[in-house]
């Protein structure tokens, strides 16, 4: 009886242990197999596996920076440049892409029947056409109508709108430290304040205005750097030159280039769609009955939203919206296909094209968007678990 | 002075409704003299104010016409739903002014100034579009560069696809199961077969001249047959109780889930043949449609998974003491329920695959999109962006817009059932 008993356990045990040595067997074979083959093609090339190159002087340039570059800086300089240009475009696409859907969320759900009716064909629009043709139709079609330089859209004599890009003025700061520094205490202030104000509501039932002091403080603190702490802030104007008898460009200011428009339009036009209905999904599934119980015990119509309505409808809307916020930093990646300069571009696109380390090359761009991902799903699960509702 | 009298009320009701019918439809006149007739019959007011003339009108015109309960059922229904307060009022006026102002541009442009006739450029005369690029390109934006006298073959493998699904539809229970299973294993090889041809006496055309919008069909059908085991397999592996297993899935799903696909087809394009021995040469198509296809289906995975997680433990349990094995509860009781569940899941990655397949120009495939963007800088028909990505976007927008429509009206039929 003991024996056969003992029999079962240990074909049991096999039969967990067979398929799982197969796969990592499998897995094993596999990777052996690829690096063979790679190793014998990179040895008929004359390339040898390594990172070195990433020191090597790049030889070529970007058009669109925001560190200091060119040709003679390394491999390594140029992969920096690249991603600070995609975080640069995902950031201004979240920012566009949340206002506008939140407002398309809300706008869907209004009482007035044209409102809601021009929200949802928005949506409908925008949702259902590809990303990349929405990206082609911006640059290739719509900004390419634009004017030339010379008579460029005037925006009162301070930002010019061309073919070229957008000229806006740039600013100037002395003393810019200090002002940092106003709006970072200026923060810590109100986070304090907010918690104080929580702690004196659930104790005391006391409400302290925290949005008007929070806004004082937000704006106080930092002009008060400007009245005694030195802090200046000039503008330089974008000015017209003319070079030669045809030839006009703008000087100073900070020009934006088409690319990065066009990028950041169809971005975020296209992530406010889902956006939008994630506002939506969220702003309906919070349950009649909490709006109708908060109204009942007297709290006025701000407070249930503020206090009762927000609260549960953010739990429904986070999760997904940071879903999309990076869908959309992995949808710039499409800058590639007008030729900004984003990570793809830079270095998956040029720097691949010179060096021929495709796979050293194709690794590096790919760890710095699975990074990305796994960093805020990481972040997403900790939420999840910190905003889920706890039952007793 | 009295306000009260400006109050509208019930006691007053028609000389309210006249006041403000008139001085809406006064706001009205002067938005579309502006807008069509280029005259501004505001002109003697100060320049800022007759800026925004029709807005101060309609506004004073709305106000003087909400009254609640009034009684006329007419009036009742534009308070509530486009008049409700001075905000609301404002915001319905804004929508039809700008319906009005840039609607009949916008028609003027598509239809009413645009050229149908002519075979060149030359022949768009007037200021709308030109359509006649369309009409010159159509052959190319289905079809790619596939050889004119070749492309009944594209035709004939699309009209077999269609007359096979529309069959499954109409034949009783039975030969449906033999129709699926023909769609599913032995159609593609068929299908393929008779567009790249070199064989059965057809001429044999190579990949890189296949394009246009049977290309974008072709991708995401192949797609989506083939990621659908894939996506399922990696759905049951990420579930399952034995590590290596569960964590290998893990792992692959989340790898492919956290790289654009942009990145995924630049690896097929230059890191993938670096993996495979030296001179094996794989057709361009076939590492992209296997690069999309490991892409689609870590998506699919993820749907699947919604869907096994969303039954009740009952249903396992049940199909447990019935003493079925691993497999057989997996395929007989849990995947028919689950995949029912997810159908609008499915639907919805197949939209995404569908809205992907224009990234295919990485590689040099050129689809619909592609062809247009080809086609814009052919010498004889510069500048006309326009024309070519409206088109383009119109032909994916309807598609994906019947799409989104069919799976939305799944979702509602398969709640009702459940």
């Amino acid at each position: 009886m003991n024996f056969k008993n003992l029999k079962l356990n240990l074909s049991n045990k096999n039969k967990d242990l067979i398929p799982q040595v197969l796969t990592v067997l499998f897995i094993i074979l596999v990777v052996i197999y690829f690096t063979i083959n790679a190793q014998n093609n990179m040895g008929n090339r004359g390339i040898s596996f390594g990172f070195g190159f990433l020191s090597q002087e790049s030889s070529f340039d970007i058009t669109f920076s925001l560190i200091d570059y060119d040709g003679s800086h390394s491999y390594a300089r140029a992969f920096l440049v690249g991603l600070l240009n995609t975080i640069l475009v995902s950031a201004i696409g979240i920012f566009f892409a949340t206002i506008l859907g939140v407002t398309i969320g809300i706008a869907r759900l209004s009482q007035n029947y044209l409102v809601a009716k021009s929200a949802e064909w928005y949506v409908e629009i925008f949702r259902n056409i590809p990303l990349i043709l929405q990206i082609f139709f911006w640059y290739f079609a719509a900004l390419r109508a634009l004017p030339l330089t010379v008579d460029s859209i005037n925006f009162y004599d301070i930002s010019f709108l061309n073919v070229k890009g957008w000229y806006v003025p740039k600013f100037v700061w002395s003393n810019f430290s200090l002002f940092l520094y106003s709006i970072i205490f200026a923060v810590i202030l109100i986070y304090l304040l907010s918690k104080y104000a929580q702690n004196q509501r659930d104790r005391y039932g006391k409400q302290i205005p925290t949005l008007y002091i929070s806004i004082l403080l937000f704006i106080g603190l930092p002009s008060l750097t400007f009245l005694i702490g030195g802090v200046s802030l000039s503008f330089e104007i974008p000015e017209l030159n003319q070079l030669s008898k045809t030839v006009y460009v703008y000087k100073g200011g900070v020009s934006i280039i088409p690319e990065l428009i066009s990028l950041a339009l169809a971005l975020s036009m296209y992530t406010a769609t889902f956006i939008a209905e994630n506002v939506r999904a969220g702003i309906l599934g919070v349950n009649k009955g909490q709006k109708e119980a908060a109204a009942s015990i007297g709290l006025t119509k701000g407070q249930i939203l503020k206090l009762v309505v927000m609260p549960q409808a953010l739990r429904i809307i986070i999760p997904p919206t940071t879903n999309q916020y990076l869908n959309l930093t992995k949808n710039s990646s499409l800058a590639a296909a007008i030729a900004y300069p984003d990570i793809v571009l830079v270095f998956a696109g040029t720097a691949l094209m010179q060096t021929g380390r495709a796979i050293e090359i194709i690794s590096i761009t790919m760890l710095t968007y699975l990074s990305l991902s796994l960093s805020i799903s990481v972040f997403m699960n900790w939420y999840n678990k910190k905003m889920a509702i706890k039952e007793k | 002075m009295n306000l009260s009298i400006l109050k509208p009320d019930k006691k007053n009701l028609s000389s309210f409704i006249a006041a403000g019918s008139i001085l809406v439809f006064v706001a009205f006149i002067d938005i579309i003299f502006n807008s069509f007739f280029n005259s501004n019959i505001t002109e003697f007011l100060p320049n800022k104010i007759s800026y925004i003339s029709p807005l101060l009108f309609g506004l004073l015109g709305l106000y003087l016409i909400r009254i609640e309960f009034s009684g006329n059922k007419l009036l009742d229904k534009i308070n509530t739903n486009f008049n409700s307060s001075n905000f609301n009022a404002l915001l319905t006026l804004l929508v039809i002014f700008t319906l009005i102002k840039y609607i009949p541009p916008l028609l003027n442009w598509f239809i009413f100034d645009a050229n149908f006739a002519g075979n060149t450029k030359d022949d768009c005369t007037s200021s709308g579009a030109c359509w006649v690029f369309i009409k010159v390109w159509l052959n190319r934006f289905v079809y790619g560069l596939y050889p004119d006298t070749e492309q009944w073959r594209i035709n004939t493998a699309f009209l077999i696809l269609f007359l096979l699904v529309g069959a499954s539809f109409f034949v009783p229970q039975k030969l449906k199961k033999y129709i699926i299973i023909f769609l599913l294993f032995i159609y593609p090889i068929i299908g393929l077969k008779l567009i790249s041809g070199g064989d059965f006496g057809l001429k044999y055309v190579e990949t890189g001249a296949w394009g246009g919008l049977s290309l974008t069909f072709i991708v995401s059908a192949f797609a989506l047959i083939l990621c659908f085991p894939i996506g399922t397999i990696l759905a049951l592996g990420r579930r399952s109780q034995l590590p290596a297993i569960r964590y290998t899935s893990i792992g692959f799903i989340e790898l492919w889930r956290g790289v654009p696909l942009i990145t995924v087809l630049f690896m097929s394009a230059v890191m993938f043949p670096m993996f495979l021995p030296d001179g094996t040469y794989v057709d361009k198509l076939i590492r992209v449609l296997i690069a999309i296809t490991l892409f689609e289906a870590a998506y699919m995975a993820e749907v699947v998974r919604g869907g096994l997680q969303a039954l009740p433990k009952g249903q396992y349990e049940a199909a447990k003491s019935l003493g079925m094995g691993y497999w057989r509860m997996h395929f007989l009781i849990i995947l028919p329920q689950a995949l029912k569940l997810v159908i609008p899941g499915i639907a919805n990655t197949f939209l995404a695959l569908v809205k992907d397949t224009p990234l295919i120009f990485v590689v040099g495939l050129l689809e619909l999109a592609g062809m247009v963007n080809l086609a814009k800088t052919n010498p004889k028909w510069l500048g006309m962006a326009m024309e070519g990505y409206v088109f383009a976007g119109l032909v994916f927008w309807v598609i994906c817009y019947v799409m989104s429509r069919y799976s939305q009206n799944l979702e509602k039929k398969l709640k009702t059932e459940r």
